[in-house]
């Protein structure tokens, strides 16, 4: 068990700058997310934790030993990679047991690890098949174990579930937390799954275009993203971003699910303690629990997240409503955020008890 | 009409194919064929498609005929120690060749790719004369080590090792594997189809091979089964063509033993991309 320190990381192809200068602490026994769009750098930041890559410049440690010059074997670390990359020719038993043999583990202790893994990851009937011979699910398993068997300081997850169905992910997904539970190592795991980011994480990078963006717990990310990138990037569907009024050099911003739709013949409440905007019903999602509406209004296109889906006829003229608390400033060049239009304090119960 | 169509085409592609394979099996047949008749039947006009009387006697005929044991002796030990000389050498330069970069790789992949080319008729004498101031011609050696390295076997394996997923490759290092342990245990294996492809074509080469023994060798002690045969030819009261065949027989046996054995493995290295 170690954290893991990147200082200064850089990483550049053929002159190309692909992860620009990382600062970043992975707190001993965190589950740690890197999550970002495609293409930010989060394979290759992994990659040099693992030693697969070597980083063009800066400094990594693992504990606290500098691991720089150590190659992959000797870092302590294990790697569950998105296809598996399980050993064709060789049958379970023997793809968990490689790397202990490779160590120098014993025989007779290899058994016992190898059977012991293999009991918790639900292997022990299909030790003798080959990779060939399994679901994608077992091999996913067969990875784990793999890794697992080598009680590694650190695990590095690329996108591990990805070539799951969405039944198996979502057991997948329940089944690693644990595991992180039971073993208590750090675990260091790429997405570019939010859901899978804020679900998983306790710690959370948030990466874009070879920079961290923000890193935080999953609710404070949510609640308090630091910069509009975040704030698009978490949430499903993305914040609403509208003009500032009477600033140009801002946005505002509000997530789908603060909003109130109203019908337009009802005025709201307290206008001056919300922000409003008149406009029509262009299109309507409904998602089961949820129903999406997208509404053409005055001040820009917005999306409303709500419950129920009463006054969702398309074409129909609604209001749309946010507590002022709940609507974000950002700077417009920066994308910083500058804050909220209101204390969170101010909240007063007819905005309806949000919160 | 347009299944009409397709159906004959499939009965000329068959006709075809059958044309093709008599034209090559045909010949192959004759020969076992003659190997079993007497002679006064093999001058028959017009010839007879199978021997009258089997005559396994002229398979004893051509064995006796001369130190055949010590040509097959010597045709195993260098067809085999070809095949592994080859084998050492080919899997570290193919490895190599598909997985690192180092200066000069591309010169040198040409090299290889030059070596491929030029057939063993043009450059014998240059190696006959190394060999022979080595003072290595006419022993065993002179037939084995310019084959050592097989230009073909590392184009062919570097394919193969080019096939190899890169994570593969990188769990095995994350799994503490010396590139020494995973060209061995990961690779040799995942390849394993063309390998065998590959030692099947080299065996058989090197075991019908003509050419170089005769040129390398001038006494029994250090001859091959080819050349021991067409010394059959030799006998006085002109050849004796089913003596001959019978020799020729026992020549290609070991071949189509380990072809039928192998079958599986050659038939898998050609469609193994497309798994
Ligand atoms: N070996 C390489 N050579 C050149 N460029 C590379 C190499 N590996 C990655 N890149 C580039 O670096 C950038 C970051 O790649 P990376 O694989 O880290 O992205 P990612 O965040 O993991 O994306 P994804 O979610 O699609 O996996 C990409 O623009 C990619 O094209
Ligand atoms: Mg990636």
């Amino acid at each position: 068990m170690a954290r893991v320190v990147l200082q200064q990381i850089t990483k550049t192809f053929q002159n190309q700058k692909v992860v620009k200068g990382l600062n970043l602490v992975i707190p001993d026994g965190s589950f740690t997310v890197l999550v970002g769009p495609s293409g930010c750098g989060k394979s290759t930041t992994l990659r040099m934790i693992a030693g697969l890559e070597t980083a063009t410049d800066g400094e990594i440690f693992i504990g606290s030993q500098s691991v720089n010059a150590l190659p992959p074997g000797k870092r302590d670390v294990a790697m569950v990679f998105q296809n598996y990359a399980l050993y064709p020719t060789m049958n379970v038993y023997d793809n968990i047991a490689y790397g202990l043999r490779n160590r120098g583990t014993s025989k007779k202790d290899c058994d016992v690890l190898v059977k012991e893994i293999a009991e918790i990851v639900g292997l022990a009937d299909f030790l003798k098949r080959k990779p060939s011979q399994l679901s994608g699910g077992q091999r996913q398993r067969v990875a784990l174990a793999r890794a697992m068997v080598k009680k590694p300081k650190v695990f590095l997850m690329d996108e591990p579930l990805s070539n799951l169905d969405a039944k198996l992910r979502n057991q997948m997904r329940v089944e690693l937390t644990s595991l992180h539970k039971q073993l208590g190592s750090t675990f260091i795991y790429v997405t570019h799954d939010q859901v899978e980011a804020m679900t998983m994480g306790d710690q959370i990078v948030v990466m874009s275009d070879g920079n961290i963006m923000q890193v935080a717990a999953p609710m404070d990310l949510y609640q308090e993203p630091e910069n509009l990138f975040v704030a698009q990037f978490i949430g499903s569907p993305p914040m609403n971003i509208v003009p500032a009024e009477g600033r140009s050099d801002q946005l505002w911003g509000f997530r789908p699910e603060k909003a109130v739709l109203l019908p337009a013949s009802v005025s709201p409440v307290s206008a001056e303690e919300m922000w409003t905007a008149k406009g029509q019903i262009v299109s309507r999602e409904i998602l089961g629990s949820d129903t999406l509406f997208h509404v053409e209004t005055e001040k820009g296109r917005v999306i409303v997240k709500t419950e129920t889906e009463e006054i969702g006829q398309y074409g129909s003229n609604v209001t749309v409503t946010v507590a002022k608390p709940h609507v974000y400033i950002f700077d417009r060049v920066s994308g910083k955020k500058v804050g909220r239009l209101a204390e969170r304090g101010q909240v007063s119960a007819l905005a309806g008890g949000v919160n | 009409m347009k299944r009409v169509g397709a159906i004959s085409l499939k009965t000329v592609e068959w006709a075809g194919l059958l044309v093709v394979a008599l034209l090559f099996v045909f010949p192959f047949l004759w020969m076992a064929s003659t190997a079993f008749k007497d002679m006064s039947e093999v001058r028959q006009f017009p010839p007879t498609l199978l021997p009258e009387t089997w005559e396994w006697g002229n398979f004893v005929q051509a064995w006796e005929s001369g130190p055949f044991l010590m040509f097959t002796v010597n045709s195993i030990v260098v067809a085999v120690a070809i095949l592994i000389l080859q084998f050492l050498t080919a899997v570290p330069a193919a490895y190599a060749f598909a997985r690192y970069q180092f200066p000069g790789r591309n010169l040198l992949f040409g090299l290889v790719l030059v070596a491929l080319m030029i057939p063993g008729y043009i450059i014998f004498l240059p190696i006959y004369v190394q060999l022979s101031g080595w003072g290595l011609v006419n022993t065993l050696w002179s037939l084995i080590l310019p084959y050592a390295a097989s230009a073909f076997g590392i184009f062919l394996l570097r394919q193969a090792f080019m096939q190899v997923p890169d994570e593969v490759i990188e769990a095995a290092r994350l799994d503490n594997a010396s590139e020494w342990k995973i060209m061995w245990t990961i690779m040799v294996p995942m390849a394993k189809p063309v390998l065998v492809t590959f030692g099947l074509f080299s065996f058989i080469y090197h075991w019908n091979d003509y050419f170089w023994p005769l040129i390398m060798t001038n006494s029994d002690e250090v001859r091959t089964l080819p050349v021991g045969i067409s010394s059959l030819r030799m006998s006085d009261g002109g050849t004796l063509w089913n003596v001959m065949m019978a020799g020729n027989m026992i020549l290609i046996l070991p071949i189509l033993v380990i072809f039928f054995v192998a079958q599986r493995h050659i038939i898998k290295a050609f469609v193994y991309q497309s798994k």
